[in-house]
């Protein structure tokens, strides 16, 4: 069912003798283009620098984390989660408090780290277009991705309600420092839901991965769609006729967490530590337009004034987005995901 | 008289003795139908009764009542799997019996050919129809190119690609118990039919095609129910707007700090297809159908 793919880094032979040796972190990510980027920019280096021996996986998500702490067969150490999930799976338990003592995070943007989870990377929910069909001029805001008389063509749109509302309350004339207010009801949540709705028959995909957004786009299967920043950059390296704005874009992050029992847990901290660090926070943006979470990655001269420009995190980028709001999705998303589930079905 | 009642003692022993033996071939198979059956369908039943807070709580399945989704999720399952198992029959029928009436070395070869496509994963022969039927696919590009249509169809990402993929996945289940039936049956007796002036067709009709009703009926049963937890095929094939309770299953999963809530699910898919058996049964002699009153 999983592809578990387990690739140990020896780097006990780079180690200097001063670092123990026999310390090992397992850690699970999501696969694909993300993780090899997260492997090349922190696993490998810092193993490397550490002597600490890494074992990487894939997995499904904090469901499998909850699976190995209610059985108490924890066998993870870190796993890289989406900021909201990472929430949930705290206020349930399932999550080590992060030891700040150990993991330094002085130079981190504010709000990018949790008690439980500390910031890996910044991305973006962004519209995208194919740019055969409309050129460089595609849709500049939700209003647009809306208008299918001015952008005729078929969309592809998220099959899970997480980052599937703002756009659309936005669209429907919200202003994007009011959505969350507005979405704190059930009736504001059946307000985007309609939106989507109104859209709909013009949704031939609902997609359910990043890998399956950025294929429908290498395709041609749709003319626009909703998805990861990163992924469309690294399908657009691929060839694919594909561009995105940041304009009202949903700004979130990645972060790390280390589960409840985790069999490593002070080495997890270390390890959390020396990733967290500049120097290879900004090694990620050469292998998937994310941006740092770490402040200072942008000081360390690796990353160019050209690459900043294309990160959701850079000044000018994040001014125009909206920054997901994580207290939102613990109050609401189970409900509001029982409703979109409502309108998928119809 | 006294002999006579020591034999009939005795036999009663001997009888009793036997179906000891008997229970104790069989116990294995019990002990492991027990463990890996009986046991996690008793927890899952458990499981599904448990709330959000730990304790006996109906919101499992008054969740399932209160939003229309989920109705509607199990209606396109049974819908999904029923319109699978029709057209598997109405395929797979015709092909059985061309196969069956050929020469055994061809048949032979026939039969790999439908065997072959078992040899590849589900889930590389699910991305494949993906491949020839989207919008930019081979089968549109070609038709487009040799004129049979101007604009491309939709062709997947929805009910049609979804059946096409289930049904391609499915007919060896159909095709092999039918075929299996049909070689069984003895074809002097369609020359007798004729030999008593039954026109062909009504000598298929009503000597050829009953005794293949078993074999046709196990097939589809095996069809129907291996639809029913599909999961693959619709979830890529069905562009998220084809959910069938497998998907659901999942998502609760991630969605829901308890298991019961996806647990519940599974209790209800197992149960309403007991009762859609059980109906069956009702009209149909399944037992005999299946073969298993001979």
């Amino acid at each position: 069912m999983k592809t578990r793919t387990i690739l140990t880094i020896s780097a006990a032979v780079m180690a200097t003798g001063a670092f123990a040796q026999d310390k090992s972190v397992t850690i699970a990510s999501w696969g694909g283009s993300y993780q090899e980027a997260q492997s090349k920019a922190l696993f490998e280096p810092a193993a490397a620098n550490t002597g600490i021996e890494v074992k990487q996986e894939t997995y499904g998500g904090m469901s499998d984390v909850r699976l190995q702490v209610s059985s108490g067969q924890v066998t993870l150490d870190i796993v890289a989660s989406g900021s909201g999930s990472a929430a949930r799976a705290a206020a349930e338990g399932l999550l080590e408090k992060l030891d700040y003592n150990v993991i330094d995070v002085s130079t981190f943007y504010p709000g990018l780290y949790t008690d439980y989870c500390i910031g890996g990377d910044v991305f973006s929910t962004v519209y995208a277009w194919n740019t055969n069909t409309y050129g460089e001029n595609g849709p500049q805001s939700w209003a647009d991705f809306w208008d299918v008389e001015k952008f005729p063509g078929s969309r592809a749109y998220r099959g899970k309600v997480a980052g599937a509302l703002e756009g659309a309350l936005m669209a429907d004339g919200v202003a994007p420092a009011d959505v969350y207010s507005v979405l704190d009801s059930e009736e504001g949540i059946e307000r985007a839901i309609d939106k989507i709705r109104e859209l709909k028959p013009h949704i031939s995909v609902f997609w359910t991965s990043g890998a399956q957004h950025a294929q429908l786009m290498k395709d041609g299967e749709v003319d626009m769609t909703t998805g990861w920043n990163g992924r469309f950059d690294n399908a657009a390296k691929d060839g694919a006729k594909v561009a995105y704005s940041f304009n009202q874009a949903l700004l979130d992050y990645d972060c790390f967490a280390v589960p409840k029992g985790a069999p490593n847990r002070d080495t997890a901290m270390m390890f959390l530590n020396e990733i967290s660090k500049p120097e290879y926070q900004d090694d990620l943006p050469k292998y998937i337009t994310y941006g740092p979470t770490n402040k200072a990655a942008y000081e360390t001269g690796e990353i160019t004034a050209d690459v900043a420009a294309g990160l959701p995190s850079s000044p000018d980028n994040a001014a125009m987005q909206l920054p997901v709001s994580l207290d939102w999705y613990a109050k609401w998303e189970t409900i509001a995901a029982e409703m979109y589930q409502e309108m998928l079905t119809e | 008289m006294e002999a006579v009642r020591t034999n009939e003692a005795g036999l009663r022993r001997d009888e009793w003795l036997e179906r000891l033996k008997l229970f104790g071939l069989g116990s294995p198979a019990i002990l492991l139908i027990l463990v890996i059956l009986v046991i996690p369908v008793g927890w899952l039943f458990y499981v599904s009764f448990i709330g959000a807070d730990g304790t006996f709580s109906l919101e499992n399945y008054e969740r399932m009542l209160k939003r229309k989704s989920y109705a509607r999720i199990f209606q396109t399952t049974f819908e999904v799997s029923f319109l699978t198992t029709g057209l598997c029959i109405l395929i797979g029928y015709p092909l059985a019996y061309f196969i069956a009436g050929l020469p055994n070395r061809i048949a032979n070869l026939c039969l790999i050919t439908v065997l072959l496509p078992f040899w590849t994963s589900l889930l590389v022969r699910t991305y494949a129809w993906l491949v020839l039927l989207q919008k930019r696919g081979l089968v549109n590009e070609w038709a487009i190119s040799l004129g049979l249509w101007d604009e491309p169809i939709k062709m997947v990402h929805n009910m049609t690609g979804t059946l096409i993929g289930m049904v391609h996945i499915m007919l060896p289940f159909l095709i092999l118990p039918v075929y299996g039936a049909m070689k069984a049956i003895d074809r002097d007796l369609m020359k007798a039919a004729s030999n008593l002036g039954a026109s062909p067709r009504r000598a298929f009709w009503t000597v050829f095609f009953p005794l293949t009703l078993p074999g046709l009926f196990a097939g589809s049963l095996m069809v129907f129910i291996l639809c029913l937890g599909f999961f693959v095929t619709p979830a890529v094939l069905g562009g998220g707007k084809v959910i069938m309770v497998s998907m659901k299953i999942v998502s609760n999963i991630e969605l829901f700090v308890n298991w019961g809530a996806a647990s519940a699910l599974g209790v209800v898919l197992l149960v309403s297809t007991m009762v859609i058996l059980w109906i069956a049964s009702r009209f149909l002699n399944l037992e005999k159908m299946t073969g298993g009153g001979h």
